[in-house]
């Protein structure tokens, strides 16, 4: 289990983004950000825009934003735990949407990768605002690791 | 907040037009999501823009605009295919990547494989050229039950 310093977690986080803003117009489009990176582990973050409601009865935001935060955040994750340039793809993924989100407050996702084996990583997630014992949604999904082929998200970590 | 989407669907299963509806949704525009309707029922349209990327070197869609997708087409099945007074609220969705998704138009149909009084399961799957090679496919829950207010 590496572990890093809040200078050396900073800078990683500084590459993740450049990679995520230069290589995912997605993540870039719902304006999404990275909090937090340690081995296996992103947590990510989606400040609310209007932009995003599905529901503008109640301004929820729509489930696919949930879904695309949490594919991000646990590919990120799976990248975290690998941490070399290959490119992965997203097998499938299960949200369980436990409670609406409450407008207008940011969602956070906390996402895992628990067990890589040679061709296939294994991914969990929880959906909050502050407190991920209060989860919005949890998660589960698998990709697939491609050893061939070149990746944005991959190429901007490496090992520290 | 006054309930616009209540009209606007009522509009939607009285003319069997759900286009309005689905303009109606903040981030159906965001993503360029809209539905027609042809003689097999409801399709819906994920029309290619550069921001649905994923993997700019592939090139590939990413996967939460194919989610996007194929939520929002369950949800459309179920709105315009039975009486849900309100939207229903979704419970629990499976999404499963069957082909990298290139950056043209994706297309999707959803069908109702139960519905029940109180939870409606719905699948729905995602195409491009060739619906015989399907890019990704769902199984989603829905709660029916309008909340009490």
């Amino acid at each position: 289990m590496w572990n890093l310093s809040p200078e050396e977690e900073r800078a990683l986080i500084e590459r993740i983004h450049a990679g995520m803003i230069g290589g995912v117009p997605f993540n870039t489009a719902l304006g999404m950000r990275v909090e937090g990176v340690a081995e296996g582990t992103a947590t990510v973050l989606l400040p609310y825009r209007t932009e995003l409601v599905g529901n503008p009865d109640t301004g929820g935001l729509h489930g696919g934003v949930i879904t695309s935060l949490i594919d991000a955040g646990c590919g990120l994750a799976v990248v975290l735990k690998l941490m070399r340039a290959t490119r992965i793809a997203t097998l499938d993924l299960r949200i369980d949407y436990l409670r609406p989100a409450t407008p207008p407050r940011d969602v956070r996702a906390r996402c895992e990768c628990h067990k890589v084996t040679r061709q296939i990583a294994f991914v969990r997630a929880v959906a909050y605002h502050d407190d991920p014992g209060d989860a919005i949604a949890s998660a589960a999904g698998t990709f697939m690791i491609f050893d061939e082929g070149r990746s944005p998200m991959g190429e901007t970590v490496s090992k520290p | 907040m006054t309930s616009d989407l209540a009209a606007l669907l009522a509009e939607a299963r009285a003319s069997g037009d759900p286009a309005a509806l689905a303009a109606a949704v903040p981030y159906a525009r965001f993503i360029g999501f809209s539905v027609e309707r042809d003689q097999a029922g409801l399709v819906g349209r994920l029309r290619y823009a550069p921001h649905l990327v994923g993997n700019s070197l592939l090139p590939a869609l990413h996967g939460g605009t194919l989610g996007s997708l194929l939520e929002s087409i369950a949800m459309f099945e179920l709105l315009l295919q039975s009486n849900a007074p309100a939207a229903p609220r979704i419970i629990s969705i499976t999404v499963e990547y069957l082909r990298s998704a290139r950056p043209v138009d994706t297309l999707a149909r959803a069908e109702i494989t139960r519905h029940g009084r109180r939870v409606a399961t719905v699948r729905a799957v995602a195409w491009q050229e060739d619906p015989g090679k399907p890019v990704a496919a769902a199984n989603a829950h829905f709660l029916l039950a309008a909340p009490e207010e």
